[in-house]
């Protein structure tokens, strides 16, 4: 049985539509200040280390460890629910940022803290989610 | 040098006592809250120069505009800061800053909410897809974060960074819903809500025994989800001498947020911040306080609040829970959430405004579960995720 549309990212929402842009060829987007050097994290408009504006998009090899993860076993939303058992992630990228995502194509019991992952992209309409697979 | 100042009291409470409230509305709650909260103090509408909202109501972020009406009062301070589960705390925090400005004498703070009778499901209930677009919720939309598993993954990097087990974190759940028991509101709650496994105390097994929500995360390490409400009535020490019960000072404030960040550390909270200025202010430390209310939304919450405030080192809550401990009649440790919690009592959303009421009867000698004698309490609220934005207040409360 195919499964229920996941939520996905609503536009026009200008700090972020670059990051999603760019997720059509499959490549995972952050930011760096040209000023101070600094990883912007989420996407933003403006440098949250110093105050410029001047950011620059880079673009992550997609490979990080879990920091933290639960399995998700109820939600009632209903693209959610028949999923269940899910992994739900915060994930540190090598480059130096940690970004929300999923643990995917894997045992969800086989899941743990400092695993290794890199990016798994789940097509969607008009753009990819970044999800991860142990690497 | 302490600080500490007497300018401002809590001197009226009221805590709704049902927990399955159909066919009431939060504003019916609240108002009915605020007029018992008054009577409480001796005191009453007209007597209200200051309130204090979180928007609950229904009218959301432009409630100022409308709740003086409700109540048929003319308010010189309106503070609509709206933070979650932890809103009450920061309102508390607020008037008694604006009582020692000078800018208010009696500040009214109420809270009401029908979770239950809406069948809100708020740890469950996926958080994706509504509103407009917006950056976070771009971000995190997609990936099916409930409530409960934002919280469970703060449970599980506490487990991998120092030890912490789950037969601990149900220690939490255990000694608030043996308060519960004490509680004859609380033990009529779980009987009308149908809580499972019962009206009755669990044990550790049966906290590992409940079935697994998120993990680490099992059921009955969860709030419950009632209907409910409150107020709380805090006045200048001129108007407290004058009020009918013994005044709870505000001793201390403290309050603070906190957000994910590359390179952050999800098993410290917001009260890292907020409790130094709150212990600071009122010139005491974690070890004399007897009564810690403490945001219960999850075990998880409370493990990493207690050592936040100080009552133990980072990573140390796993053993420092263990044994009851924290149980009323227990030595070793602070008297914790002793009406039971939004574990075991009640939870109808936000349910930081219990922990002042709480704290308050314990300071007056009134609790269900008393501390002897008590004198020194602290109230933390959370509001939001804990392992993701959420807000910590701190509040230490004396009586002379």
């Amino acid at each position: 049985m195919p499964k229920m549309d996941l939520p996905l990212p609503k536009f026009p929402e200008p700090d972020t539509e670059p990051f999603w842009d760019a997720t059509k060829d499959h490549e995972l987007k952050y930011q760096v200040c040209d000023d101070c050097g600094g990883l912007v994290w989420h996407p933003r408009r403006h440098c949250t280390h110093c105050t410029s504006l001047n950011l620059s998009w880079k673009t992550s090899k997609g490979e990080g460890t879990v920091y933290t993860y639960s399995i998700v076993r109820q939600n009632y939303h209903p693209a959610f629910r028949e999923r269940i058992p899910y992994v739900v992630a915060w994930i540190d990228l090598d480059e130096g940022f940690r970004m929300l995502s999923n643990v995917v194509d894997v045992d969800v019991e086989e899941v743990s803290v400092g695993q290794r992952v890199r990016v798994r992209w789940l097509d969607q309409e008009g753009l990819a989610l970044p999800a991860f697979t142990p690497a | 040098m302490p600080t500490q100042t007497r300018d401002a009291a809590i001197v009226g409470i009221y805590e709704y006592p049902l927990r399955k409230a159909p066919g009431i509305s939060p504003l019916q709650i609240k108002a009915e809250s605020a007029a018992k909260a008054l009577e409480d103090a001796g005191l009453t509408w007209s007597d209200v120069d200051a309130i204090y909202d979180a928007g609950d109501g229904g009218a959301g972020g432009m409630s100022g505009l409308s709740i003086a009406e409700y109540f048929n009062i003319k308010p010189n301070v309106i503070d609509t800061t709206a933070v979650g589960g932890s809103s009450y705390e920061f309102h508390a925090a607020h008037a008694k800053r604006d009582i020692a400005a000078g800018k208010a004498k009696v500040a009214l703070l109420t809270y009401g909410s029908i979770a239950h009778s809406q069948q809100f499901n708020i740890g469950t209930g996926g958080r994706m897809g509504g509103g407009p677009p917006s950056p976070l919720g771009n971000m995190e939309g997609s990936w099916g974060m409930t409530l409960i598993s934002n919280y469970a993954m703060v449970a599980r990097r506490h487990m991998h960074e120092y030890g912490t087990t789950s037969e601990q974190l149900a220690e939490i759940s255990v000694v608030t819903r043996a308060h519960a028991m004490r509680n004859p509101e609380a033990k009529q709650g779980m009987e009308d809500l149908e809580l499972l496994p019962g009206a009755r105390e669990i044990t550790i097994e049966d906290v590992m025994e409940s079935r697994m929500i998120a993990d680490p995360l099992h059921l009955l390490e969860s709030c419950i989800i009632s209907d409910g409400g409150g107020a709380v009535v805090i006045a200048s020490a001129e108007v407290a001498r004058n009020t009918k019960k013994t005044p709870v000072w505000i001793l201390g404030t403290g309050e603070a947020t906190k957000y994910p960040e590359s390179n952050g550390d999800i098993t410290s909270s917001a009260a890292g911040q907020s409790a130094p200025q709150a212990f600071g202010e009122a010139g005491v430390t974690a070890d004399e306080i007897e009564v810690a209310m403490i945001y219960d939304s999850f075990t998880i919450t409370v493990l990493t609040i207690l050592e936040d405030l100080g009552f133990c080192k980072k990573g140390e809550g796993g053993s420092y829970v263990e044994g009851g401990k924290l149980r009323f009649d227990q030595e070793g440790g602070p008297a914790l959430n002793t009406d039971g919690g939004g574990l075991s009592s009640n939870h109808p959303g936000m349910r930081g405004i219990f922990l002042l009421t709480e704290a308050t009867r314990q300071l007056r000698g009134e609790s269900s579960s008393q501390v002897p004698d008590a004198k020194l309490a602290v109230a933390h609220g959370n509001g939001g995720m804990l392992g993701a934005r959420h807000s910590g207040a701190t509040i230490i409360l004396g009586r002379d």
